[in-house]
């Protein structure tokens, strides 16, 4: 089975309806599991209860950037393979990562203000991700913008492989500058810094928001085909009540 | 043959620039509207926090690069709108030149036809904001360097606008946040030279290097949605 077998919608659409509970219950089922561990994750020497709010805010942070690489992916497969799914899932994942990007934003503003005395500075890595955050809703506008969507979706491609720029800027200004942002401490050459008891409760965080990133995205997915579905046939209609 | 042909090629590269110039410093042009537009702003700036001339020197090298920055977003949907009512953006599409050598061509004279002057009054407008002459020199350096990338940059939102249909604000949306490392940069270094302890070089190095990144980038990205939306 390939790729250009789900450019049926019709197929696309039996095939996730039959996915889809599987995703949501196995979603469900590792946000318990990793809620629980980081509730009962030990209290950080320095940090406190404070260091709870990782669990939420690295994996929003993390899906922030991985929903625009995915975008980039249906971008590439809307300017070459012109596939006909691919602008759907780009036009459904930008309000989905404009989410996880204004949550990592929020959660790291209060997680922030009792670490650094302030909910806001201008470093490097905070003001990357703003501007992250203003790309999305920029390609949200640029969305709702035309009546066309299949214009859209080219015009939507482009912006979406130009901000892709952004990505590695994100990933390495706090290697780069001298940050008040903590430099990288789970991905990093010679292993994690972080100790056990945190890190096991992240991956299962980090992957639980994926999945639940992958639930979203097959739900909205759906949405936008039936939207144009009923939008084309209204439009069937009306161009019968015309004739 | 192929020396000819690359002769001819760039030929008719400096014929466009020539023409853009021309065409954007003519009547109707309206290129020199945007050095309007940058003193009209620098002119707001007093009235919006106080004519305190020890501030002003202060936030002078921000204000003259927030003004330069939306002077040249003001002017950006000149670079393929009035060649896209007029039916020859189609033409230029259609010529055998390379698309992405032709938007860097068109680039380039705009960033003539509008950047420069926009560069040329900043010394100007640095008197007004109580710059001395070294700070007023340094602005106006970085300017040079960091301009090229705010039109680089922007002729990409220009590109996606002319194809949609749709100018303005959606342009500005679209442009903004590519534009904020100029800025940033280009302020820093500015900063670095008249106060700070920092060095110079190195947001300066920076500048310069998203001008040349954009150069790169912003044709290609740029000749894509043309050729993506024209049809």
């Amino acid at each position: 089975m390939s790729l250009i077998d789900f450019a049926n919608p019709t197929r696309f659409l039996a095939l996730t309806a039959r996915i889809l509970p599987w995703l949501m219950a196995s979603t469900v089922i590792l946000l318990t599991i990793g809620l629980y561990q980081s509730a009962a994750a030990p209290d950080d020497y320095q940090q406190g209860a404070t260091v709870k709010i990782m669990f939420i805010h690295v994996p929003n942070a993390w899906l922030s950037m991985f929903v625009w690489g995915v975008m980039s992916l249906a971008s590439l497969g809307t300017l070459v393979w012109r596939h006909p799914l691919a602008d759907v899932a780009a036009k459904s994942a930008a309000p989905i990562g404009a989410a996880f990007t204004f949550l990592a934003l929020v959660t790291g503003s209060l997680w922030g203000r009792p670490m650094w005395g302030t909910y806001w500075e201008w470093d490097a890595r905070l003001t990357s991700v703003l501007i992250l955050f203003l790309m999305y809703l920029g390609l949200m506008a640029l969305w709702r913008a035309v009546e066309d969507p299949s214009r859209a979706a080219r015009a939507a491609a482009v912006l979406t492989l130009v901000g892709a720029i952004n990505l590695p800027i994100i990933k390495f200004s706090v290697d780069w500058w001298n940050t008040l942002h903590q430099p990288a401490s789970v991905l990093r050459m010679g292993g994690s810094t972080l100790d056990r008891a945190f890190l096991i409760p992240l991956l299962v965080m980090a992957i639980a928001f994926t999945l639940l990133f992958f639930t979203l995205q097959l739900a909205a997915m759906r949405n936008e085909i039936l939207r144009r579905r009923v939008r084309s046939l209204q439009m069937m209609q009306a161009s019968q009540k015309a004739a | 043959m192929l020396a000819a042909k690359a002769v001819l090629r760039m030929t008719a590269l400096s014929a466009l620039i020539q023409r853009d110039i021309k065409i954007a410093l003519r009547v109707g042009g309206g290129a020199l509207i945007g050095v309007l537009f940058f003193l009209s702003v620098v002119v707001l700036m007093p009235f919006a926090v106080g004519p305190d001339l020890k501030l002003l020197a202060r936030l002078g090298p921000a204000i003259l690069w927030l003004g330069a920055l939306l002077a040249s977003l003001l002017t950006l949907d000149r670079l393929f709108t009035a060649d896209h009512d007029d039916g020859s953006l189609d033409l230029i599409v259609m010529s055998r030149n390379s698309l992405e050598l032709v938007c860097a061509a068109k680039a380039v004279a705009h960033w003539i036809a509008a950047g420069l002057p926009l560069i040329v009054a900043a010394p100007v407008l640095g008197l007004l904001l109580n710059l001395d002459v070294r700070s007023t020199a340094v602005v106006a350096l970085t300017l040079l360097a960091g301009t090229p990338a705010l039109t680089f940059t922007g002729m990409i939102g220009a590109a996606l606008a002319v194809t949609l249909h749709r100018g303005g604000l959606l342009l500005a949306v679209l442009v903004l946040p590519l534009s904020i490392p100029v800025l940033i940069f280009g302020v820093a270094a500015s900063e670095a030279a008249i106060t700070g302890p920092q060095s110079f070089g190195a947001p300066f190095a920076i500048l310069c290097a998203l001008s040349l990144v954009s150069f790169v980038i912003g044709p290609v990205a740029a000749a894509a949605s043309l050729r993506q939306g024209l049809d």
